[in-house]
């Protein structure tokens, strides 16, 4: 299964690329990268058929790797430029990857629209409750009284749950995975993409780089063995009191549900205006 | 008149259509977007643009095309910018506030050359300033409004006919250049309902952006040309490639190397500089023998068209210079205005923008400003009194 695995790298990146990424050694971003390719083989999807969109930050940086049709967009956008392509072009499959700031801060308003809305598309936004790529600053996912380079006395906001958010505006389908179970995650995305409505994805994962050297969980491994122990199934969190919750955090399908999609609807309206 | 504006003037035969119609300038642009193949339009309701969104989302349905409006500007430039990069002619339509959020995105458009057209129909600023008042105070907003060093076409209507034909040149231009054109309409024209007769599809000069001819696997997203302008794939058409707001090399990745870099800058430049007899577009009237010229733009051309003609009337000799094109600044027009005329008239509803790229052109030249701010539009009395004082 492994060597079956290291080939999908051939199969599904770009050979004319300059590598290496821009990664840190043992970020998650690469565990999520690596989940979305085996998801994509496991719905065998066309790579012409496939549009992976971002915004700006580390999780930007994952189309350029990928030999789909790609676009890096401007910060918080990906979903707007997601939009205008999967209504020109309805056939495509269109997928945003973006970071816990770029989908919720500064991009928070497309996110709640696109939910609501319920346009055909997938939101993969890797959590790690930061901003990386400029050095460390709180994000809306930060937890309160973590450290952060803009919160050196200790966050004093509370954090957004993205897939609560997602749920709550409207979303189709959302789930919650994390970068140590990867198994799962390769399911879950599997699942979203697969999902016609729009799905989002939240993937909890480490910057041990920027937040966990801060925060007393300064390499992957201690970040990782985190989420082990506080990533709960939904059934499990079922059985467990709130006290028991606490600091915790569900995994897996939390909604799935099925109402009209845009397209559809978009297709009635043509035939109402009398399209040809 | 120069430039592509006058090949167009003898493509409609007007005698022999019978598609007149009583539209605002607003409803104009609709229809010239729609003859132009225009089938995306993305938008937030703003006055006094809404209209545009309004006859967009009853229009484009009917004709295959998609309508949606957006929860901002910034995710309606989004949505064109996506839309065009998947092969369809994209449109939005805005005013002042909208315009400044639009900027963003507008830049994107600009590094990763992607056509597609903006309207601006301008109202008094900054801020929400005066909803709803003529103004052309966002015409240096309108070059320079997103960050960096960029190219950009923008152009300027003074009538209903304006809102047609200056439409699909708007998306003539950014197809074949592939890069952002900006209308700028004003309150004025957007709202001053006019005859105009339509001219037929099939006499209607549209071009199309060209795309590869090679096979995917020889494609180059960003390979230079004589032109400068690249052949563009789009997306999902088998051509697979990266389409970035970092600088990037000729394949479309994020590059550092100042080489790529340098070329790339000098390509955006050159490719319009190239183009440049064609996307100056300019209307002379009365210019023959005038020794004083009103060099307008936009509705404020229609007020001094008739000043010069009261002008003439009294036995001034005065012409009209209108600009169409406002970037890059029709300086060949302008020069020769310049060099015949002993003054020149620039009346603008601002504190004096074109004035100064009218200035730049010729400093030798004695060159009047006439600014009005307040929210009213300049008439042909005023523009007259300011002639007859230059002519003495």
């Amino acid at each position: 299964m492994d060597e079956k695995f290291a080939g999908l790298r051939h199969d599904y990146l770009r050979h004319d690329k300059k590598f290496p990424h821009v990664w840190c050694p043992g970020c998650g971003n690469g565990i999520v990268l690596g989940a979305l390719i085996r998801a994509i083989d496991r719905l065998e999807l066309e790579k012409d058929e496939l549009v992976l969109a971002s915004g700006i930050g580390c999780a930007g940086r994952m189309p350029v790797y990928v030999d789909f049709n790609t676009l890096h967009t401007t910060h918080g956008r990906a979903l707007t430029f997601a939009t205008g392509i999967k209504l020109a072009k309805p056939e495509l499959n269109v997928i945003t990857v973006m970071g816990d700031g770029d989908a919720t801060a500064i991009g928070g308003n497309h996110f709640i629209h696109a939910a609501r809305r319920n346009l055909d598309l997938t939101a993969i936004i890797i959590n790690n409750q930061i901003y990386g790529m400029t050095g460390g600053q709180y994000s809306p996912t930060t937890p309160y009284g973590a450290i952060a380079s803009t919160a050196m006395h200790g966050h004093i906001e509370h954090a957004f749950s993205i897939a609560e958010l997602a749920i709550t505006a409207g979303a189709s389908f959302v789930a919650r995975g994390t970068v140590y179970h990867a198994a799962m995650l390769d399911t879950l995305l599997a699942k979203g993409i697969a999902k016609t409505g729009f799905s989002v994805i939240e993937v909890m994962s480490n910057c041990h780089t920027q937040y966990g050297r801060k925060n007393q969980m300064g390499d992957p491994v201690t970040m990782m063995k985190w989420f082990k122990e506080n990533g709960v199934s939904k059934e499990k969190a079922a059985r467990l009191s709130e006290e028991e919750m606490a600091g915790k955090f569900t995994i897996g399908v939390l909604a799935d549900v099925d109402k009209p999609n845009y397209i559809e609807e978009y297709e009635k309206i043509r035939e109402k205006a009398g399209a040809v | 008149m120069s430039g592509g504006y006058e090949g167009k003037e003898n493509v409609v035969n007007i005698e022999q259509s019978e598609n007149r119609l009583v539209l605002q300038g607003n409803e104009a642009i609709v229809e010239g977007a729609l003859a132009s193949g225009c089938r995306f339009f993305a938008g937030y309701p703003i006055t006094p643009a809404s209209e545009i969104a309004e006859l967009m989302s009853f229009k484009l349905p009917a004709v295959g095309g998609s309508f949606i409006q957006m929860e901002d500007e910034i995710a309606s430039m989004g949505a064109i910018i996506g839309a065009s990069l998947a092969g369809v002619k994209s449109l939005t339509a805005t005013s002042g506030p909208g315009f400044s959020l639009m900027q963003e995105n507008l830049g994107f458009a600009c590094v990763a050359e992607v056509p597609c057209v903006v309207v601006n129909v301008m109202r008094g600023g900054p801020s929400t300033g005066l909803p709803t008042s003529p103004s052309q105070g966002d015409v240096m907003q309108a070059r320079w409004g997103t960050h960096g060093d960029h190219p950009i076409i923008v152009l300027a209507v003074s009538s209903v006919r304006d809102c047609f034909e200056i439409t699909v040149h708007a998306f003539n231009l950014s197809e074949k250049y592939r890069v952002p054109v900006i209308l700028l309409s004003d309150e004025v024209v957007a709202h001053t309902r006019e005859d105009i007769i339509l001219p037929e599809l099939k006499n209607l000069e549209v071009v199309e952006r060209i795309r590869p001819s090679v096979p995917p696997e020889w494609y180059i997203p960003y390979e230079d040309n004589s032109r400068g302008v690249p052949a563009m794939a789009d997306i999902g058409s088998g051509y697979r490639h990266h389409v970035t707001g970092l600088i990037h090399d000729a394949k479309g990745f994020p590059t550092q190397r100042s080489d790529e870099i340098d070329a790339f800058t000098r390509r955006q430049f050159r490719k319009i500089t190239n183009g440049f007899c064609e996307i100056q577009m300019t209307k002379s009237l009365m210019m023959d023998d005038a020794e004083i010229a009103v060099i307008a733009y936009g509705a404020v051309s229609r007020s001094a068209l008739r000043a010069i003609r009261i002008a003439r009337e009294r036995g001034v000799k005065a012409g009209l210079l209108q600009l169409i094109t406002l970037f890059p600044f029709p300086k060949k027009a302008v020069d020769p205005v310049l060099r015949q005329c002993r003054a020149v008239l620039v009346p603008e509803m601002n504190m004096g923008q074109i004035i100064r790229e009218v200035k730049r052109v010729n400093l030798s030249s004695k060159v009047v400003k006439y600014s009005r701010v307040d929210g009213q539009f300049i008439t042909p009395d005023e523009i007259f009194e300011q002639l007859l004082a230059m002519y003495m």
